[in-house]
Parts: structure tokens; C-alpha cells; sequence
């Protein structure tokens, strides 16, 4: 049965389908602070060219999630992936294609702009001239190459959190991790930085996560994922969550789900 | 679909990723070094207080015999100056530690830990360019005590060198080992209590070893066992260009031993595991 097609040709069509491998992959993720669990069995995929949601009130492990994701804490139990490679056992390539825009700001204030993006360039191997290359477009795409050679300190918040978004891509991930990067910023640059992170998705392809507690943030076509108390309790389209739940809209299905979740005696 | 091919990446990192990476790391700290010049004047302040009113009142109570590597008798500045370059040091490490565990609250020691390159080559990037901050505070150290009549050979200026560096990298593994137990930054005065102070005192920088013995020889065998002890002398005997073995594979063993263990502490799976949630965890 051995068919006289060339090894090339034959690895090609054996090789899987690029979109059939997720940007991002949990797989049965558990987490413990001592003995207050953080996280149980959590499970959900983000494919690229997506945006997919991770809804969940404060506490909910949205946080502890995103510490594991990045190797900030060690995995306990389960795995993760980033387009199939384990960021356990290989961390490097896993990495490279991870960008992340981490929820307290984490700029060096006292540089410029160019500064604190040439510095994350070099982290990533970037040379010194590619790296000027690239953070003068990203500037000028996030409005912002007037400031190049300001002080971060004088940005306002808004425009500190587009600084960051251009500093995650510009080692040009295939994966954003956003953890509720809207906090505290005005509803014009919360608008403009969802409206940009959303070109990533359509334009570039980027698969995005973004975590966030506030319902009016995520929209029709979106992937939902709900964490609450440690555990997922529903993912899917957006549309598919709120008929599951027997709901109208986003915010009756999250307290459907999360009402009918709380356990005797209270949880976390 | 077709941009998505990104399974594909390239195995390992090149050379000259890793120069990049140690290059911006250290052009990184430069910088902010140079945007905190309190930090840099009290660097400098530190020491210079010791050699102009401590070493100043001290000259009389403190006769000094003729000790290796010195050929002749000698003022105590001529002394003390080398155990001070160690201090400059020792608080340099500290700060980088301190300035590790800040950063650890505040998120920018994240932005370090996500890049794609090993962990350990970080930490050590990251040690390097500590230690490339205190040679900038102990040559500009000399240069003032130059004026102070502490005049060691010309050559001294470049043999101390290696000897600096080294003990700079031991000094700044064991801030950065004492970083990762550190949970907040509140605790850092007891790192003062409990390293600088007897580190310093209980050392070989302010009075030579064998005064200590005449004093107190239980004091003398927790002076020879400080590492902070061995740091002072390699660098006094480099001055003058000499080596001191023992001090060498001290010093060269116990950054070994620190860098290991810093570098273990920090680990995603061990160390900062154990910790709980970072600060920001919501």
C-alpha cells in the first residue's frame, strides 16, 4: 500500500492543519496557594484569528492563569501550550510567540518610549537596528512617535497602556494576552484600545485572550470562556453561552451561571 | 490562513540573540542608574564619609604593621580603602536586590521573565549588569580618594579590575538569592540588620584580621569564614597587584554557589512557585 509520493510531499501532507492547532491551549490546569485552590481542571482553547474572552469577577483565578501561562509560576498539574509547543518543556519557542500586556503597569517610567521598547526588544534577541526599525512603526501606529523621546511618567494612562500593547507586539506574536488592560483608563481610550487589539485579531491574525470583568467589552462573534471561583463553567461563541444559560444577553447568563455556582458555606 | 505557520520557530537562539539580550540588559541598567543620581551620590557619600571623618578620627587609635601586600608602613585611608570599594559593593548588591524585589511588586521583573531566553542567562545578564553599575561607583570611589592621597600603583587600577568584577557578581547572586525569599518590600530593613552591618563589621575591611584575633579570636574565625572578608582582600591584594588565592577560590566559589542557588530560587516550578500570588492578583 505504499504509495510512490516524495517524503517532502508526504511530511506536507501529514503535517497538520495550521488552523487546527490552537494559539493557546489549557489543558485540565490546576493551581494551589496552600491549601486555597486557585484553579481546577481549567480547560479552553483560543484559536488564532480570535478573540476569545475570559470573563470572571475578581478573584475569579484570571490572574493566576495568565502568572501561569507566561512562567511566572510553575505548573502544578496539567498543561499548556502555545501553538502546540509546551511551555514547560519548551519554554523559548512557546515564548516567542507570546505577547502579553500584564495587568499593573510594567514600563520603565524614567526612560522614553524608545527606550523601554528597545529594551524589550533585546530581550527577545532583536538587533539594535531591526528593533529601532520596528518600534518606530509601532509608535507610529499607536499615535505616538511625537512622545518617542519622553518619559513614560508623562503619558497618560491610556497612552501608557497603548505603549504597552505596541511592546507586546513587537517580536511579533502569534498569541496577545490582555489581562484586564481597560482598568482604570477613560471610556474614549478603553474604546481605542479595544478597536486596536481587535484589528490584531482581523487584520494580522493574532489569536487574543483577553481577561476582563466588564460585560460591555465583549461583543457578538467573540469566544467566551467563564471563570469563576477557580473553575470553568461554560465556553463557547458568545451567542451559544447565553442560549446554554437560557439567557438574554452576557450579563444575565454570567450571574445564571455563576448564581447557580456558589457553593453552601461560601467559597473562595 | 496562510500567514498562520507559526508552529514553525526556530529551535534555540543564536549568539548573537544572546549578546543582544545581555547588551540591552545592561544598557538598560546603565540607564536607569544615570536617571537616579541621588543614588549614584549616595554611593559615593557612603563611602567617602568612612574615609574622610571615620578613617580621619581613626588614624591615631589604629596603628598598622607592615601586612601583605603593603611594602611599607601606611596610613589607615591607604587601609580601609580597599574594604570600602567591598562596601560600595555590598550595598550595590543590596540595591539591585531591593531594586529586584520592587520590581517583582511593581511588574517590571514580568517583562524580564517572559523573554523567550533562559531564565538563568537572565538572572546572570542581569547580575552582570549590577556588577557593571558598581565598577562605575568604585572607579569614580578612586578617582576622589586619588585626591585623598591614596595613591596604589598605576597598574593597581587595572589588575583590580577582574577582581572586582567578581566579587561584584558574588555580592549581587547573594542579593539576588536573598531577593527571592523576600516577600515584600517592607522587609528589606532587616536585610540591612541582618547582611550589611555584620557582613561589613565582622570583616577584614576595617581592621586587619590579626587586631581581630588579638581581640577576640571567636570574632577572628567568623571574620575568616565571611565571604565579604575574602571579597575585601582580593581586592586589596589586586590593588597592589597581587593575588590572593585563598580569597580567590573563596570569592570564586561562593559566587558559584550563590549564582546556583539565586538562580534555582527564582525557577518558575520551585522558588517563586511556593510564593502564592503575585501583587497584582485579582
Amino acid at each position: 500500500m505504499t504509495s510512490p509520493v516524495p517524503i517532502a510531499e508526504q511530511r506536507e501532507t501529514l503535517k497538520p492543519d495550521p488552523v487546527a492547532v490552537p494559539a493557546l491551549s489549557i489543558d485540565g490546569v490546576s493551581h494551589s496557594y496552600g491549601p486555597r485552590r486557585a484553579l481546577m481542571n481549567v480547560s479552553f482553547n483560543v484559536q488564532p484569528a480570535s478573540f476569545t474572552a475570559l470573563l470572571g469577577l475578581n478573584g475569579a483565578g484570571k490572574s493566576t492563569l495568565f502568572s501561569l501561562i507566561t512562567r511566572l509560576f510553575g505548573i502544578q498539574s496539567g498543561r499548556i501550550g502555545i501553538f502546540g509547543h509546551d511551555i514547560s518543556r519548551s519554554p523559548g519557542e512557546a515564548l516567542r510567540l507570546l505577547g502579553v500586556v500584564f495587568q499593573p503597569r510594567t514600563l520603565d517610567l524614567d526612560l522614553s518610549l524608545t527606550q523601554n521598547l528597545l529594551y524589550h526588544a533585546a530581550l527577545h534577541g532583536i538587533i539594535r537596528r531591526e528593533a529601532a526599525a520596528r518600534s518606530a512603526e509601532l509608535l507610529a501606529r499607536i499615535g505616538l512617535t511625537e512622545r518617542a523621546g519622553s518619559k513614560v511618567r508623562d503619558l497618560s494612562g491610556g497612552q501608557m497602556r497603548r505603549l504597552e500593547i505596541a511592546r507586546a507586539l513587537l517580536h511579533r506574536p502569534r498569541l496577545l494576552l490582555l489581562d484586564e488592560p481597560t482598568v482604570g483608563l477613560d471610556v474614549k481610550a478603553r474604546a481605542d484600545i479595544i478597536s486596536h487589539v481587535r484589528q490584531l485579531v482581523t487584520e494580522q491574525g493574532i489569536g487574543v485572550l483577553w481577561a476582563t470583568h466588564l460585560f460591555d467589552e465583549i461583543m457578538a462573534g467573540d469566544d467566551l470562556v467563564v471563570l469563576h471561583q477557580g473553575k470553568v463553567l461554560a465556553q463557547g461563541s458568545m451567542s451559544r453561552v447565553i442560549t446554554e444559560a437560557g439567557a438574554q444577553d452576557v450579563n444575565t447568563a454570567f450571574m445564571r451561571l455563576t448564581g447557580a455556582q456558589v457553593m453552601p458555606g461560601g467559597g473562595a | 490562513m496562510s500567514s498562520i505557520t507559526t508552529r514553525d520557530v526556530p529551535r534555540g537562539f543564536s549568539a548573537s540573540e544572546y549578546m543582544t539580550c545581555l547588551t540591552g540588559i545592561v544598557w538598560r541598567e546603565g540607564l536607569r542608574f544615570l536617571h537616579q543620581r541621588e543614588r549614584f551620590v549616595s554611593a559615593l557619600v557612603r563611602p567617602l564619609v568612612w574615609l574622610f571623618i571615620f578613617a580621619a578620627g581613626f588614624r591615631q587609635v589604629l596603628g598598622i604593621s607592615i601586612i601583605p601586600p603593603y611594602e611599607t608602613y601606611i596610613l589607615y585611608e591607604v587601609f580601609i580603602a580597599p574594604g570600602l570599594m567591598a562596601m560600595i559593593q555590598l550595598f550595590n548588591g543590596m540595591q539591585s536586590s531591593l531594586s529586584m524585589v520592587y520590581d517583582r511588586e511593581m511588574g517590571n521583573m514580568r517583562t524580564l521573565l517572559v523573554s523567550p531566553l533562559p531564565r538563568g542567562f537572565l538572572l546572570f545578564c542581569k547580575l552582570l549588569a549590577g556588577t557593571a553599575v558598581s565598577l562605575l561607583q568604585v572607579y569614580a570611589f578612586l578617582l576622589i580618594a586619588w585626591f585623598w592621597d591614596i595613591t596604589p600603583p598605576p597598574i593597581g587600577y587595572l589588575t583590580v579590575l577582574p577582581a572586582l568584577i567578581l566579587s561584584g557578581l558574588m555580592l549581587g547572586s547573594l542579593g539576588m538569592l536573598i531577593s527571592s525569599g523576600i516577600k515584600q518590600l517592607e522587609n528589606f530593613a532587616g536585610v540591612m540588620n541582618f547582611v550589611i552591618f555584620p557582613m561589613f563589621f565582622a570583616s577584614s575591611a576595617l581592621y586587619p584580621l590579626w587586631r581581630v584575633q588579638e581581640g577576640s579570636p571567636y570574632l577572628y574565625y567568623v571574620c575568616q569564614a565571611n565571604p565579604f572578608t575574602h571579597a575585601v582582600e582580593l581586592i586589596r591584594f589586586a590593588l597592589y597587584g597581587q593575588i590572593n588565592w585563598i580569597s580567590l577560590a573563596v570569592v570564586g566559589g561562593c559566587t558559584i554557589v550563590f549564582m546556583i542557588a539565586a538562580i534555582y530560587a527564582y525557577d518558575p516550578s520551585r522558588g517563586l512557585a511556593r510564593r502564592g500570588p503575585a501583587g497584582g492578583e485579582g
